[in-house]
């Protein structure tokens, strides 16, 4: 228990039916630490925190949770863990107050402290003056934030994420981020799963981007980022002939050989903005009308698209359909 | 935003009945606070029988007669321990709906990620669905008064024969909970709760004497735990049995109905239980 590895997972294989949902997962959380498990619907994401927090048995492969193993010690890991999953699962006819008393109780905590928690957390998400109304009548993000204070009932170090922010507008997502931030100052551990580039970018230190059921690459953001190439100059032109003076322009002033998609070309650059200044002369020099001219640092999109050759956001088809009883039983293999 | 305090969690002592029972209560609890926040449906489950009350009494009553009671109001007397079986049987619809409904809304994983005894949202659901066949019983009482139905045996034997229903209602819980486990969706579970429901109640003498049945579905009715039910409770009230046949079932319509109500559960509960440690939401 002293460990300083809150979770750790190690070949982990799903199969449903004739679908491998996971192909061999490896991954490791240290206390303390937030990770980021980010890849396309379908990728196996939902399924690994799944497993995780004991809701599946897998296929083959071991995993710990807090030291303890998924498998053989179910109930000593839903001890130690929150989970909050896509849907916001908490009671609509219960009202919020009476939702955290549930779940208090059900994780056997006495009733004096259970009330004191409750009212500590329904402050702390800006529930109060909604706690006696029905959880049906809240918002979106009200449920979320509900549903969130749900799985800190117990106060979890371990806190399981499965796409917190999904369906939120922007503002409730700003909202929850800041509240899983606060978390994380405080001492949890938290594995959060989204399919938002931005999300992960935001929120974890160490990303694992899985596709298919596999890792396909791991480290900070910073690292991905590196692993595709640092910064790149873009420049959109006017006139599609102009294109081949463009390219000429931006070779003199690159690190490497540019490359054009219709009216925009790229190069890769190294030597911070200044470059600009030499890519504008050079452009002038050839005569080239520009509509844009701007200096890139990769997002984590562009890590995904060169990891996977598809975009983060597709919806990408699972190989074989699954067999309809089979499938279901698994629930979504997000 | 500030911080949350992070004093280490205060947990409650093991109560001696066990921590099963104690998280079947907590949880029909939330499902009984449900039937009081939806009024509207708990009132339409009261209109439902009541509308049956009043349609046999007075639409068929006329053209059934009971084999060795001539009396005017026969039927209205014989019909209300069957009306009543075949209410608490439909307890079950509640529990296969109530089910599917917390897999399909995600409330399902929570739980199974709760380190709570696996069986409580079973004994919650089933619990809080037999439960709430004690209002529903006592309004259809009343109804029954108004029309004409008398309890004719003493107090004792009235309250034994309620008690067998609300077994009854846990018992239909069970088999309920476990069709709710396999339903895909709540719009699939309010149909498959109920089929199976109609020809349990109706192959049955709740409604109509056991020999106006032809010879393979008398068969059938006589060894219905529900026609058992119904017979011991038309005896415990005091009202006419109709001709009861040479079953041993309707010879022994309470040892019967017990017997038939434990094994049921343990079977069910036993499938249940196994069928919710695997399920997930969808």
């Amino acid at each position: 228990m002293t460990s300083d590895i809150a979770v750790q997972a190690e070949g982990l294989v799903k199969e449903f039916g004739e679908v491998k949902a996971l192909d061999g997962i490896d991954l490791t959380v240290n206390r303390g630490q937030v990770v980021g498990l980010l890849g396309p619907n379908g990728a196996g994401k939902t399924t690994t925190v799944r497993i995780l927090s004991t809701l599946l048995q897998p296929t083959s492969g071991r995993a710990t949770v807090a030291g303890f193993d998924v498998v053989k010690q179910p109930d000593e890991v839903r001890r130690v863990i929150g989970l909050t999953g896509q849907y916001a699962a908490v009671d609509e006819y219960l009202t919020g107050r009476e939702n955290l008393r549930m779940f208090g109780d059900l994780y056997h905590l006495a009733p004096s402290y259970v009330k004191e928690r409750s009212a500590e957390l329904l402050d702390w998400f800006d529930l109060t003056d909604a706690a006696d109304r029905p959880a049906k009548t809240y918002s979106g993000g009200m449920r979320r934030r509900l549903d969130l204070a749900a799985s800190l009932v117990a106060q979890p170090s371990i806190l399981f994420l499965d796409e917190p922010t999904t369906g939120l507008d922007p503002r409730s997502r700003l909202g929850l981020w800041g509240v899983i931030e606060n978390l994380v100052a405080q001492g949890t551990t938290v594995l959060l799963t989204t399919q938002y580039l931005e999300e992960a970018d935001q929120l974890a230190e160490d990303i694992v981007v899985i596709d298919h059921g596999r890792v396909i690459a791991h480290g900070t953001s910073e690292q991905l980022k590196d692993q595709i190439g640092g910064d790149r100059v873009e420049v959109t032109v006017v006139d599609p002939a102009a294109v081949g003076r463009a390219a000429d322009a931006l070779r003199s002033v690159s690190s490497g050989d540019p490359l054009v998609e219709e009216l925009r070309v790229s190069a890769p650059v190294s030597g911070g903005s200044t470059i600009l200044v030499d890519a504008i002369r050079a452009l002038d020099l050839q005569g080239v009308e520009v509509t844009d001219l701007q200096l890139r640092r990769p997002t984590l999109d562009d890590v995904f698209m060169s990891l996977t050759g598809h975009a983060a956001e597709d919806e990408v088809a699972p190989a074989p359909k699954k067999g309809r009883r089979r499938g279901k039983r698994g629930g979504e293999a997000a | 935003m500030s911080t949350l305090t992070m004093n280490a969690p205060v947990t409650m002592r093991r109560p001696i009945y066990g921590w099963t029972i104690h998280d079947g209560l907590v949880v029909a609890r939330r499902n009984l606070i449900q039937t009081v926040r939806v009024p509207e449906l708990l009132f339409f489950s009261l209109v439902q029988p009541v509308i049956f009350v009043l349609l046999f009494a007075y639409v068929f009553g006329g053209a059934i007669p009971i084999p060795g009671d001539t009396a005017s109001d026969a039927y209205r007397q014989y019909l209300m321990p069957g009306i009543f079986g075949q209410t608490v049987a439909f307890a079950a619809a509640s529990s296969t709906v109530g089910l599917a409904e917390d897999m399909h809304k995600g409330l399902i994983d929570r739980f199974r990620a709760l380190p709570m005894a696996p069986p409580a949202v079973l004994i919650g659901r089933t619990l809080a669905d037999a439960v709430r066949q004690i209002l529903v019983l006592l309004v259809l009482s009343i109804t029954g008064y108004l029309v004409g139905w008398r309890i004719d045996n003493g107090l004792l034997n009235a309250i034994y024969a309620y008690a067998l229903l609300l077994l009854f209602a846990y018992t239909v819980a069970w088999i309920g909970a476990w069709i709710g486990l396999y339903m895909p969706n709540p719009e699939t579970a309010n149909t498959a709760g109920l089929v199976w429901l109609f020809p349990l109640t109706f192959l049955s003498n709740a409604f109509v004497p056991l020999s106006s049945l032809p010879g393979a579905l008398q068969v059938i009715a006589a060894w219905n735990p529900i026609s058992a039910l119904v017979l011991a409770c038309r005896e415990l009230f005091g009202n006419p049995t109709g001709a009861g046949g040479d079953y041993w079932p309707l010879q022994h319509p309470q040892l019967y109905t017990i017997v038939s109500c434990v094994v049921l559960i343990a079977i069910f509960s036993t499938l249940s239980v196994r069928r919710y440690r695997r399920t997930t939401s969808r």
